[in-house]
């Protein structure tokens, strides 16, 4: 069954005729992908040809849902932009919005997140800055290579896109339910504890990775999530051990201040609830590769 | 980005918030200038991004000209902790009465922003928190709604500001909000907020970071950065848009997305252990893509470190497959020796993922015998850490 995104989903693309939404499309359809349509008010009307699947292009996002029952947006417009295009997709209340934009002014997704809070949060969010959402053999939305891994019993969550393909490949042989890149920015829709209870919940997922990086306590918060309410086995992985305080790793996000948001206290705090956390991405997959061969 | 103290001074002042006169000096003679325009007494301050000034002796207090001259010769080029003084603040002095606390700062976990004040300013308000966690307000700031008037008296309220000092505290909140928003800041600290001798709010400190994903609308922020200080690999990648940082080992490291390449980083320390305590020399992430040229860019940046003694390439093919990563390092080591930059480090490989097999064999195929072939990450990280211990 997988966890937000399933064979059922029916996906459109904001910014699908851009260069990067449009390479994605091509890609997702091809992961057999439900995609129904792309959004672009210049371009309404119009289609566009993926290897011989005619897409429609909506003026906004509540036409395209009406027209298609769409219930999940992957965005791909530019960060200028970005803020503008959730606003839209939360205004039409679709289920899941997934944000691939890199570079988002954090005060453009304070206000996203703000407002899709107002609204009562019907709709999820996962990203910005993020590779996607994808159930393996079912869908996939976003920028997850489809090819890594088959579906299985694992579910992901990570706030690394190179280090979630990293663990699918590690672990293809027992596959997936459910990969969540939910972004290394420092405001994020969905998060590590989100994915941990949906995970909890789903009868088709028997145990966990949680892949962290430096930055901010999202991993320290998940610790006692998990202690409180996860009752499956949750491997973990910790990215950052030798960055620099102050400096700011690649992802927005993933930067030490001060004393707070080391990976040495994102350890402990998981390993002090149980959560066996690697040394390397080999050796937690490793650990993952014990917990599912005595089942 | 962290602005220094006269940068967030000035912000301030162009957003309308009171703060003290005064300007900022690279030479004794620049301070002259100032402290004659200032006339009077004035205060010297070492522009350096890092506490304790004061305790280091680089913030004195000058009667007019010549001693701002003599007490601005001291502080330039004075070390703190590590950091060279290259400019120095000069303002008027206050005629302070109170100290008080006041910022707004992103709250990661709730995902909004925070404002924290205190009436207990002046002094480390994570101590003043610790100590006396009553005198400390924290308000979370709905980043929708912002800070009018009434959220502002109700946090004003809340801290137990002075009457007389309130609706001045209402108007500094209200101006901080709008420039922390139209600023794109992530942090502005006000550390003292002072109440002067006749009853006058001053900002006398300023702690600014802002956001650099939202440099594309503010094009005056780029003008902020400080050259001097930033290092100048840094600085080479930045113009080719690498996503570099330069740090203090011998094991150049290369790799695609920024968590894979922490990662990187943390094994190839690991290994290091086993190694001569070698350590990764760099951060450096080429994306997703990873063509040949952007591939030969990075190899140029991380080769020109001269502690740099081996380079660890770690790629995962995602979406760009491996044998396009595999000819990219092949034409990247034909495009440096083009450029005159012939590479004589080894350069140890994992390629994995997407294609592999077609790219490791692309790898053998060119004989390079600076290319060594490891295709597990830790076993490479292994490899790179000896070769690079062998060579220091």
């Amino acid at each position: 069954m997988a966890i937000w995104l399933t064979k059922d989903s029916k996906v459109i693309v904001q910014g699908m005729t851009g260069s990067e939404g449009s390479k994605h499309t091509k890609r997702m359809l091809a992961a057999g992908t439900n995609v129904v349509g792309g959004v672009n008010p210049r371009k309404a009307g119009t289609t566009v040809d993926f290897d011989g699947t005619e897409l429609p292009v909506f003026a906004s996002v509540a036409d395209a849902m009406k027209s298609t029952g769409a219930d999940v947006t992957v965005i791909f417009v530019p960060p200028q932009f970005t803020k503008g295009a959730v606003v839209e997709a939360i205004d039409a209340g679709i289920d899941l919005a997934v944000v691939i934009t890199e570079g988002v002014p954090v005060h453009d997704t304070a206000a996203f997140w703000a407002y899709n809070v107002a609204k009562g949060e019907q709709t999820r969010i996962i990203g910005p800055n993020c590779p996607g959402i994808a159930s393996p053999g079912a869908s996939n939305a976003g920028i997850i290579p489809a090819d890594i891994t088959g579906s299985g019993r694992i579910g992901l969550v990570s706030k690394s896109g190179t280090l979630t393909y990293q663990m699918m490949y590690e672990l293809r042989d027992i596959g997936f339910s459910t990969c969540v890149g939910i972004g290394g920015d420092p405001i994020i829709g969905t998060t590590h504890i989100d994915a941990l209870a949906a995970f909890e919940a789903d009868p088709e997922t028997d145990a966990i990775v949680m892949i962290g990086e430096i930055g901010g306590d999202a991993e320290e918060r998940a610790a006692e999530f998990i202690k409180a309410n996860v009752t499956k086995p949750v491997v973990g992985y910790i990215a950052g051990f030798t960055a620099p305080p102050g400096k700011t790793m690649g992802h927005a996000g993933a930067i030490i201040s001060g004393s707070a948001g080391t990976a040495d206290a994102k350890k402990e705090a998981l390993e002090a609830v149980g959560v066996k956390v690697g040394k390397t991405p080999t050796e937690t997959a490793k650990l993952m590769r014990e917990i599912m061969s005595g089942r | 980005m962290d602005l220094y103290e006269y940068q967030g001074r000035d912000l301030f002042e162009r957003h309308g918030l009171p703060v003290l006169a005064g300007g900022v000096a690279t030479t004794p003679e620049e301070a002259r200038a100032i402290a004659e325009r200032l006339g009077g007494r004035v205060v010297v301050k070492a522009q350096v991004k890092v506490g304790g000034r004061g305790k280091a002796g680089g913030v004195k207090l000058a009667e007019g000209a010549e001693e701002t001259v003599a007490r601005s010769t001291d502080i330039l080029g004075m070390d703190i902790k590590g950091h060279t003084v290259h400019k120095v603040m000069i303002t008027v002095t206050a005629d302070v009465a109170e100290e008080y606390y006041f910022s707004y700062l992103l709250d990661r976990a709730n995902r909004t922003f925070l404002c924290i004040a205190s009436v207990a300013g002046g002094m480390d308000i994570e101590q003043v928190a610790a100590e006396t966690p009553d005198k400390v307000v924290k308000a979370p700031i709905d980043a929708v709604k912002g800070v009018d008037e009434a959220k502002a008296r109700e946090i004003v309220t809340a801290a137990n500001f002075p009457a007389e000092v309130a609706d001045q505290v209402v108007d500094v909140a209200v101006g901080l909000w709008k420039a922390f928003v139209a600023e794109d800041a992530t942090l502005v600290e006000v550390n003292p907020l002072a109440k002067t001798g006749d009853g006058k709010l001053l900002l006398l400190d300023a702690k600014i970071t802002l956001d650099e994903n939202a440099g594309f609308r503010h094009p005056d922020h780029e003008a902020l950065v400080d050259q001097a200080s930033v290092d100048p690999l840094e600085q080479a990648a930045k113009s080719k848009d690498l996503n570099y940082v330069k740090l203090d080992g011998e094991v150049g490291i290369i790799g695609n997305g920024a968590g894979l390449v922490m990662s990187t980083l943390d094994v190839v320390a690991y290994a290091g252990e086993r190694h001569g305590g070698v350590k990764p020399a760099n951060f450096l992430d080429i994306g997703g893509g990873a063509s040949a040229a952007v591939m030969a860019n990075g190899l140029e940046i991380v080769l020109s470190d001269p502690a740099v003694k081996s380079v660890f390439v770690n790629v995962f093919g995602g979406i760009t497959a491996c044998d396009a990563v595999a000819n990219g390092i092949v034409q990247a080591l034909d495009l440096l020796k083009q450029r005159g930059e012939e590479v004589t480090k080894p350069l140890v490989v994992r390629l994995d993922g997407n294609n592999a097999e077609a790219g490791r064999a692309i790898l053998d195929d060119a004989n390079n015998p600076l290319i060594q072939r490891v295709d597990t990450m830790d076993g490479a990280a292994e490899r790179a850490a000896e070769l690079a211990a062998a060579g220091v």
